[in-house]
């Protein structure tokens, strides 16, 4: 079968340049030369003014930008002596960071450069076919419709591509890069200069200084996201079906009051929230005037008794959510089964236990697991609530309530040991990947179940 | 039988009643408060005992505390970024459900990966590429972080796309409409309810998002976006003085949003549901 396959594909570059006439030849190295050549003047002369503008690049910036990438710079700034002038003068230095930053963008961009060079390979290759078969090649009118019609997928693409490029993985691969340098607040550009550290920094967060702040704060992040999620999807529903029951009235007056909270920005209602828990704020006040308590409870100064708040104000955030995707598909459950359970007899809670739940859960098990990942990496609720607040002096650079990402944040803004951060981010994503596996198998188990 | 009903019911309505209070509680207290005429940020009762309108008069002409200007700013972005990401994520949604091509399936599996580093961790990045294109502090570096962020996002509106019948594309080709028309003419007009959804997080993320404009706004207190300029109000040392008018300015985001929300929640679960909950 794949043989077969292969016999009827387009023919390989290397048979290509054999059987080829010279303008075919030539575009292995020209670029376009096979379109110039053969009509297609402007489609052609684009192709090679991309090839002249890479070798221009790379000869002004391009090597240099590489060549940096290995030692991420040499020359520290500070006074040298210069001996033509017998005096010390100041040298600019090298700027690791940015070195580093260059270098990337570099790769990345011969990797455009080698792919548009196949591009125009194929495209010799298509005028040799349709030379071979003896059909006239597409005029340039014709290659531009094509873009709206078979190819309509690269005009929609192709832009949206370019800022996935320049705003997602250009900085990604920096960031993971950095989990393998010296990068943090000893070394900082440009007074210093920072280098390639291997797995230093991954043995220091695992084993090393860091590990004793790292599995805390992990173990805290994922019960965090486990009870988080929990608690907001198993909460959620009962409202959802609270206020579906049947006989309730002003379903919408209830749904929309709910919503209203879900609809107040977080940093508003966060913020508003870390000031009523505040050990002076009106929640305490208010149960001290009642005489129920003596002294303020610490709401958010007390280890444990933040992390308590946090996860019960995180069901106030998340419960309107839940409630609100699940009315959606209450509302469209097949109601028959219940109705039979009732004429048997079941009461509210084996109706709900055995029959409504397991439907609701059925539908929603892609989405709650994406709700636990995006409680991983919840950094609203915490950093706006308790700020990772109350501190441990144990810890390095982050508090109590801290989760793996807000410690990353605080890692790369106040502690500036980029370093670290990058490693975090990266076990954060693992942790993210090893998840969604986990949810993707389910799921397509659960969709074999279903069929 | 039928006093048992009505037993339940009265626990509904209590149960939904107590829940109410709990959830609007907050609510009405922020709006109280920004009303209030005391100062202090923390008091000891929760209604006023005087009414003023001074909070929100300090905050509309206030010069420290541009707040019309960081209004303005805000809801430039937030259409900007509104429209550009709603371009860009039915642009990629519609490709890759839609249209078949040879990167299609590696390029789903690169976006489900991408999506998993937690965004942030290339903030500092971002700020320096930004930096490089001599854009940092500026609304627009905002819109262009916020826009291609967008170009991952497609999967909710990927979903919806997905579950509109192949079958109506393959007869608008029978009858030789090119992908540009069948795309316009007929996907367009049947994904209300996605593009709508789409419209509507977007222009709520600028109003929101708090992290990615501190960092690439820095210290351009002119060009702040709502949500910073008023968590500047929030520091220790101001507090106390600008509470009443951070309460009032949280009054005049979130009654916009609000609204907006509250009219669009159909659309909300429309996108939610179809989109993404079928896997």
């Amino acid at each position: 079968m794949k043989l077969k396959a292969k016999a009827d594909g387009p023919i390989s570059f290397r048979e290509l340049f054999k059987k080829g006439d010279t303008s075919i030849k030539l575009s292995y190295i020209f670029m376009g030369m096979a379109n110039i050549l053969n009509g297609q003047i402007i489609k052609g002369l684009a192709f090679l003014a991309l090839q002249i503008g890479f070798v221009a690049w790379l000869v002004v910036n391009g090597f240099h930008a590489l060549s940096m990438l290995q030692s991420l710079g040499t020359k520290a700034q500070g006074w040298v002596m210069d001996e033509s002038l017998g005096i010390e003068v100041q040298q600019p230095g090298d700027n690791s960071m940015l070195l580093l930053l260059f270098g990337i963008a570099a790769i990345i961009l011969i990797l455009l450069f080698i792919f548009m060079y196949i591009v125009n390979l194929r495209s010799a290759r298509k005028i040799f076919t349709l030379k071979q078969a003896g059909q006239s090649l597409p005029t340039l009118k014709e290659d531009l419709n094509s873009l709206l019609n078979e190819k309509f997928y690269i005009t929609l693409m192709s832009i949206p591509l370019l800022g996935v490029l320049a705003f997602t993985i250009l900085p990604l691969l920096y960031m993971i890069s950095i989990a393998f340098t010296s990068y943090d607040h000893n070394h900082l550009p440009p007074k210093n200069l920072f280098h390639w550290v291997g797995f230093a920094n991954f043995s220091n967060v695992i084993t090393g200084d860091i590990a004793g702040t790292f599995f805390p704060v992990l173990t805290w992040t994922l019960i965090w996201a486990v009870l988080a999620t929990a608690t907001t999807f198993f909460f959620g529903i009962l409202l959802a079906l609270l206020i579906n029951a049947k006989g309730v009235k002003g379903k919408k007056v209830w749904r929309t009051i709910f919503v209203i909270t879900m609809a107040v920005p977080q940093f508003v209602s966060l913020l508003l929230m870390a000031n009523l828990f505040n050990g002076s704020g009106p929640v305490n006040a208010m149960l001290q005037n009642w005489g129920l308590i003596d002294q303020p409870i610490p709401f958010l100064t007390d280890a444990l008794l933040a992390k308590v708040t946090v996860i019960f104000v995180n069901m106030w955030v998340g419960i309107p959510v839940t409630m609100l995707v699940a009315t959606g598909i209450i509302t469209n459950l097949p109601t028959d089964q219940i109705e039979a359970a009732e004429i048997d007899g079941a009461n509210k809670f084996q109706i709900f236990r055995n029959i409504t739940f397991p439907q609701i859960l059925f539908v929603m098990v892609p989405s709650l697991i994406q709700q636990f990942i995006g409680n991983i990496n919840n950094f609203n609720v915490i950093f706006l609530l308790t700020g990772g607040q109350p501190a441990n002096s144990n810890f390095h650079s982050a508090g109590e309530t801290d989760l793996l990402v807000t410690w990353l944040y605080k890692l790369t803004v106040t502690a500036a040991d980029y370093n670290l951060a990058s490693v975090i981010g990266i076990i954060i994503f693992v942790l993210s990947a090893v998840f969604s596996l986990f949810a993707y198998t389910r799921s397509s188990s659960f969709k074999t179940e279903g069929a | 039988m039928k006093s048992k009903k009505r037993k339940n019911l009265v626990l509904h309505y209590t149960l939904l009643t107590i829940l109410s209070i709990v959830w609007i509680f907050p609510i009405v207290w922020i709006v109280l408060t920004s009303f209030r005429s005391e100062g202090g940020a923390f008091v000891t009762y929760f209604i006023p005992k005087q009414f003023t309108f001074e909070n929100y008069k300090m905050l509309l002409t206030s010069s420290t505390y541009p707040f019309v200007q960081w209004f303005l700013n805000t809801l430039f972005v937030a259409v900007c970024s509104c429209i550009l990401s709603t371009l860009i994520t039915i642009a990629m949604a519609y490709s890759l459900s839609r249209l078949r091509f040879r990167a299609r399936k590696p390029f789903l599996k690169l976006a489900l990966v991408l999506n998993m580093f937690p965004g942030f961790m290339s903030m500092i990045a971002v700020y320096y590429i930004l930096k490089a294109m001599n854009l940092t502090g500026s609304l627009l570096a905002l819109i262009l972080v916020y826009s291609s962020g967008a170009a991952l996002g497609f999967y909710i509106a990927k979903g919806f796309f997905d579950t509109i019948p192949m079958a109506l594309d393959e007869s608008a080709m029978i009858d030789g409409a090119s992908k540009f028309e069948i795309f316009t003419k007929i996907t367009l007009p049947l994904s209300k309810p996605i593009i709508v959804y789409t419209a509507l997080m977007a222009f709520m993320a600028p109003w929101m998002d708090f992290i990615f404009a501190k960092i690439i706004l820095g210290d351009n207190v002119n060009k702040y976006t709502v949500a910073i300029g008023l968590f500047t109000m929030q520091t220790k040392d101001k507090i106390d003085q600008y509470f009443m008018a951070f309460t009032a300015g949280c009054v005049l985001i979130a009654v916009p949003i609000t609204l907006l929300f509250i009219f669009m929640q159909k659309y909300y679960v429309e996108g939610i549901t179809s989109g993404s909950v079928k896997g």
